[in-house]
């Protein structure tokens, strides 16, 4: 199986000499689902807001469809953009649009300004957008604000815009950090059923590794800007776990 | 128990200075205007004479021909004002929000911004007479640079305190910048924004009457006028006109924030 994304002596330094990113080289595979773990600030999120550019890399190549996206500026990284969807921790939906105009912001790529002026998306794009709100059990909420609704439920409403726009990759930065524990295993199962539903890959920063351990096929365990595990669930055992979050207090 | 009681609030010496500094002021320069009793009673006296040839307020048929004309076109000049004042301010505006653009556009924006707001309407107002002559697009003039400097320096603010996290996610789809404009930045400030103009269509109503005085047309003209000619009466029928009209604006206004909420 060849790599979708491959991403070589990823770097990035938010204050020069103090690199939050240490060379990080990953290859994700075309398929299933992929979770990082580590402690808080040592580069989760950096490493996946890197992936579609919403943080500039310093240094390293980042392979996705045959580009280097590092390099990429203007249209052409609009155009990786598109390809790649994104799931927040704090949902990010526009709170003052309604929750069809949030899923349609996964066709802003694809669609001109007159027409997202006007509202006027392709009969397709609106279609695709109510049969997307069923499979994630939100039909009847097409019309409603997406500030009145709950946490689970904008979850849901992010996922679905993530994959209105056709990715062929989905990036979630910490997507169950927010919700309780219930509907954070109904997140997980979304994002699951997605990477293979969808067959393609699904990379998700997450906090809790019991979940990471039950959904993901693969484990990324991250310290310090390095990479320090990288294998199946199964193979996760403690004294991984404690090389990736120090101390053991915390694991009885 | 420890003998030294410990701080909780730290003393800010500066902001006590501060406020000391602007009492020691307000008793000087009460100090210097010689205000006195003696000038006040004599004014109360002045004043209720001047009260006393207001009454009754003048109806007559001429007179509210008069009124009527300059009314109209004092609305007029605010609704024109505000309408232009708007459709300028608005991409101002965003060319000065520092969170959306380079700093140097940021800063230019903001120097032109600075600059519609130096002056008030009443000065404005007489360069555009001087400018373009008597009449009412001096006042229309006027009136759309001080609502230029209202609502572009709102609307900038605006957009500066939005989140951006909702924006990041818009950018994230791989939406260019004017789909990011429309469906990640507008939604967020659109009802702010529609607030700012009504205000601005309230306080243009009021100061059409205004620019009137220096030649800027409207109902400011004939309340001039009127007061030079001694025609107090006229003067009361043109107040009580100008009241009404900024009642029914303070309520139209209030009214159009909450269809927008």
């Amino acid at each position: 199986m060849s790599a979708a994304l491959v991403i070589r002596n990823l770097r990035k330094e938010y204050r020069a000499g103090v690199p939050v990113l240490k060379d990080v080289s990953l290859e994700i595979g075309g398929e299933g689902l992929t979770a990082i773990i580590g402690p808080s600030g040592t580069g989760k999120s950096t490493l996946i807001r890197c992936i579609n550019r919403l943080v500039d890399p310093s240094s390293g190549q980042i392979l996705f469809g045959g580009e280097d996206i590092a390099q990429l500026e203007g249209r052409a990284l609009r155009e990786a953009r598109r390809r790649i969807g994104m799931v927040f921790q704090e949902y990010n939906l526009v709170e003052r649009l309604t929750v069809m105009e949030n899923l349609l912001c996964g066709r802003l790529g694809y669609v001109s300004v007159w027409r997202v002026w006007l509202r006027k998306f392709p009969d397709a794009d609106i279609e695709r957008a109510f049969e997307l709100l069923d499979t994630v059990g939100l039909g009847e909420f097409a019309t409603r604000r997406a500030d009145a609704l709950s946490g689970g439920q904008r979850q849901r409403v992010g996922i679905a815009r993530a994959v209105m726009q056709g990715p062929e990759l989905v990036l979630a930065d910490e997507p169950t950090s927010s919700l309780d524990p219930k509907t954070s295993v109904e997140i997980m199962e979304l994002l699951a059923g997605l990477a293979k539903a969808r067959s393609i890959p699904v990379v998700v920063n997450i906090h809790n590794v019991e979940l990471a351990k039950r959904f993901a096929q693969r484990i990324i365990g991250m310290a310090q800007g390095v990479v320090v595990f990288d294998g199946p669930p199964s193979a996760l055992r403690e004294d991984h776990l404690i090389q990736i979050y120090g101390g053991q207090g915390w694991l009885e | 128990m420890s003998a030294v009681k410990r701080q909780a609030f730290a003393p800010n010496w500066i902001a006590r200075g501060l406020w000391l500094a602007l009492f020691v002021y307000v008793v000087y320069a009460l100090g210097i205007l010689d205000v006195s009793w003696d000038r006040f009673v004599r004014g109360l006296d002045n004043g209720a004479r001047f009260l006393g040839r207001m009454f009754p307020p003048d109806f007559g048929a001429k007179k509210l021909d008069l009124l009527w004309e300059g009314m109209v076109e004092s609305f007029q000049i605010a609704v024109l004002s505000t309408a232009a004042g708007v459709i300028l301010s608005l991409p101002l505006g965003l060319l000065a929000a520092r969170n959306l653009m380079p700093a140097w556009v940021a800063w230019s924006a903001r120097g032109i911004i600075a600059l519609c707001r130096s002056f008030h309407p009443v000065i404005t107002a007489i360069l555009f007479v001087k400018a373009v002559g008597f009449g009412a697009l001096a006042g229309v003039l006027a009136l759309i640079l001080a609502s230029m400097g209202f609502i572009s320096k709102l609307f900038a603010e605006a957009i500066e305190e939005m989140s951006l996290k909702q924006v990041e996610a818009v950018r994230a789809t791989g939406a260019g910048f004017f789909n990011v404009l429309i469906m990640g930045v507008l939604p967020q400030v659109n009802a702010r924004a529609i607030g700012f103009c009504a205000y601005q269509l309230d306080s243009n109503l009021r100061n059409s009457t205004m620019v009137g005085i220096v030649g800027g047309g409207g109902i400011g003209a004939a309340l001039f006028t009127a007061y030079q000619r001694f025609d107090y009466d006229f003067v009361l029928t043109i107040l009580l006109a100008i009241i009404a009209v900024i009642m029914v604006s303070e309520v139209v206004s209030g009214q159009l924030r909450k269809a927008f909420q």
